[in-house]
């Protein structure tokens, strides 16, 4: 009986949101875009209105209630007063990179400091439909997955970023992102990424998350469409460092092509109260290599959930994925990490871990291997473990003369040992694990 | 330079130590023997701070300060050292690291300045030869596949590094084969000095035969029920414990 009163009422709470993004939708049908944009956000709004925002009793959002976050109004598509931003919370000592600065999901030429760089494009999307490899990607990688947070990105995206390096380029220095969320009133931002990476080209980005002083609470539904194609290599590093007023839905989505190479790091520190990240990546060929690592350390009553899909569809690729989360005190952390093996997928090579390290007598960790694999000759292996600080290790660090705080930032930096030292990039490496002893102090 | 005195301690409400009392001056070498159960690691843990064992009554002294009242690392930091029986692996943590941390804590609490790279990689390195440790440390984790002998060896290159007042050796000879007891002992050896002091926990009259103790202690139900000189461990190894028990008795 109470389950069908939080039915209804659930229903009676998306209306009143659904209401505020139709019309904004309605204003959108009177844009300039270009038909086909127009055709594929209308169908995504339908796709949108049929499914709904998710509910926990859809069991990709299990654990994750966005009830509350969507049980509420917001401003859509408000101008900010970008006069007085920094992004010093974004800076990486030591890294020399392109950077581009989005502010409340908009694409901000003015903060961007990105050198002529031949065969890298960037552009706000907005104004990349021209471009050959929009028409090739745009919406056709996420958009095929039943999510309906893509569909209402996809419907009603505002702004975001197009990045296209051209065959054989090698981007010069690391593309560094940089997401900034501001305003004094409560807002809805929706960005609408694409990155297509041709044949032989490198790109490495950054993206970065951070939130101005005294900003209000703020919901962002963020998509990125990410295009590997024959031999390219990417590696992506997404770094979590918003305020405790950010709530965050991320889905990235991956295709790749024969030969690539797409490399994901996915750090989430103290600060944004609530997480999703949907990671999904599709080997749609032979001899495509992917590695999915994150780390998670939070506090207080933070919620971090990913979701990551690794998807083989030819034979003869690998992939590799390793999950850290550190929750303390009242954080919430879940992992659900999905592989599937198709029946042609034969040498499959498919590894998973995840690993949790729980601090904190109220921390609490769900986490799901799921494997689905439909080929025999496969090798395929994934583990999953619960603990808490070695009380033995602890000891015999401190009875070395390490105070209790080093010791244990020393334990936690084990700990995170398997994915810290896969990262790339020995700059970020060492931000990050800045980074970790920070967020155990805090 | 260690002054125990009617030292009481339990682990889960068992009183493992009766009033132990245990006197140790700069230059000295002794060594705690008995029998299983006696007492003699329950020792090194309550001196080293090891939370679960519970002090009950008693007071230890190191140079005047009360160790009892403080933490792990500090009685680390006013000189004292426990090589474990069971030193433990931490994967990810590399020996260098962890080493330079605790050095470089220990010299803090003492005022003085981090230890500079170069300074630092030296010391390593001198240590290293003075205890005959030649395990390369650069790229591995703390004792993380380590042999048995190899863990135990790190435990006294550790105390070379560390250099402290009092060192305790939680029978630092269990597991180990004759060369690298031969190898273990002669690291001791080289650091014995008139400025420090060594306890030497172990259950064999054997390792006496290469750190040569000045007096023998026998450990019998949480108390030291005799000492005596180097030729007090013959007499052990050769009578065995039992006839302690009349011992014990008529002392309580």
């Amino acid at each position: 009986m109470s389950g069908l009163i939080t039915n209804n009422m659930s229903t009676l709470v998306a209306n009143s949101l659904f209401q505020q993004l139709t019309a904004t939708f309605q204003e959108l049908e009177a844009s300039n875009e270009s038909s086909a944009v127009k055709s594929i956000r209308q169908d995504a709004f339908a796709r949108f209105q049929e499914l709904g925002f998710p509910t926990v009793k859809n069991e990709d959002w299990k654990y994750t209630n966005i009830h509350n976050l969507v049980n509420k109004t917001y401003l859509l598509n408000e101008d900010v007063d970008v006069a007085n931003l920094d992004f010093d919370a974004a800076d990486i000592p030591g890294l020399d990179a392109h950077r581009i600065v989005l502010v409340n999901g908009q694409y901000v030429l003015a903060f961007s400091s990105l050198e002529d760089e031949i065969g890298l494009t960037v552009k706000s999307i907005e104004d990349a439909q021209d471009e050959v490899n929009f028409q090739k990607h745009f919406a056709q990688h996420a958009d095929k997955t039943d999510s309906a947070m893509v569909a209402l990105n996809t419907a009603l995206h505002t702004s975001g970023v197009y990045i296209s390096v051209a065959k054989n380029k090698v981007v010069s220095k690391p593309l560094h992102i940089v997401h900034v969320a501001t305003g004094g009133k409560d807002f809805f931002a929706q960005t609408r990424n694409l990155i297509v990476v041709e044949p032989n080209a490198e790109i490495e980005i950054v993206e970065s998350y951070i939130t101005a002083a005294n900003s209000a609470s703020n919901l962002n539904n963020k998509v990125t469409e990410i295009v590997a194609e024959e031999n390219a290599k990417i590696q992506h590093y997404y770094l979590q460092l918003a305020a405790e007023s950010g709530h965050y839905i991320n889905h990235t989505e991956v295709y790749q092509e024969k030969h690539s190479l797409y490399n994901n790091y996915n750090c989430t520190f103290p600060g944004p109260a609530f997480v999703r990240n949907d990671i999904n990546i599709r080997l749609d060929a032979e001899q495509v290599e992917s590695h999915l690592y994150g780390i998670n350390l939070l506090n207080k009553k933070q919620f971090v959930d990913n979701h990551t899909i690794v998807d083989h569809m030819k034979p003869h690729c690998e992939s590799y994925e390793w999950y850290k989360n550190i929750p303390q005190e009242e954080a919430t952390a879940v992992f659900n990490g999905k592989i599937f093996v198709r029946e042609d997928a034969q040498k499959t090579n498919a590894f998973q871990q995840n690993n949790n390290m729980l601090i904190g007598e109220k921390s609490t960790v769900f986490t799901k291997p799921q494997l689905e694999i439909f080929a025999d000759d496969v090798k395929c292996s994934h583990g999953c473990t619960m603990g808490q600080f070695d009380d033995e290790a602890l000891f015999y660090l401190r009875a070395r003369g390490i105070g209790e705080d080093s010791a244990r930032i020393l334990l936690v930096h084990a700990f995170a040992f398997d994915v810290t030292s896969k990262f790339s990039n020995d700059t970020i490496k060492h931000y990050v694990e800045e980074l970790v002893a920070r967020g155990l102090e805090s | 330079m260690l002054s125990i005195k009617n030292l009481h301690a339990s682990v889960e409400d068992k009183q493992i130590l009766k009033g132990l009392n245990l006197e140790i001056k700069a230059g000295e070498v002794h060594a705690i023997m008995g029998p299983n159960g006696a007492g003699k690691s329950t020792l090194g843990n309550v001196l080293a701070g090891r939370d679960t064992y519970e002090v009950t009554g008693g007071q230890v002294l190191l140079d005047g300060v009360d160790l009892l009242d403080l933490s792990p690392e500090d009685r680390a930091r006013e000189g004292l050292f426990l090589a474990f029986q069971y030193p433990v692996e931490i994967p990810g943590v590399s020996n260098i690291n962890f080493l330079k941390t605790a050095v470089n804590d220990i010299r803090e609490y003492k005022g003085l300045p981090p230890m500079e790279a170069k300074e630092f990689l030296q010391t390593v390195k001198d240590k290293q030869k003075l205890v005959e440790f030649s395990a390369n440390l650069a790229n591995r984790s703390l004792n993380e596949g380590f042999s048995g002998g190899e863990k135990k060896r790190n435990e006294i290159f550790q105390l070379a590094m560390l250099n402290p007042k009092l060192a305790i050796l939680d029978e630092t000879d269990s597991g180990l084969d004759i060369d690298a007891l031969r190898i273990v002992s002669n690291g001791v050896n080289q650091l014995r000095s008139e400025n420090n002091a060594f306890v030497v926990i172990t259950h064999y009259q054997r390792l006496l035969d290469y750190i040569v103790p000045d007096f023998v202690h026998v450990l019998y139900d949480g108390r030291i029920v005799k000492s005596g000189p180097k030729e007090l461990a013959l007499e052990l190894e050769e009578k065995g414990y039992d006839w302690l028990k009349e011992l014990d008795t008529q002392n309580a």
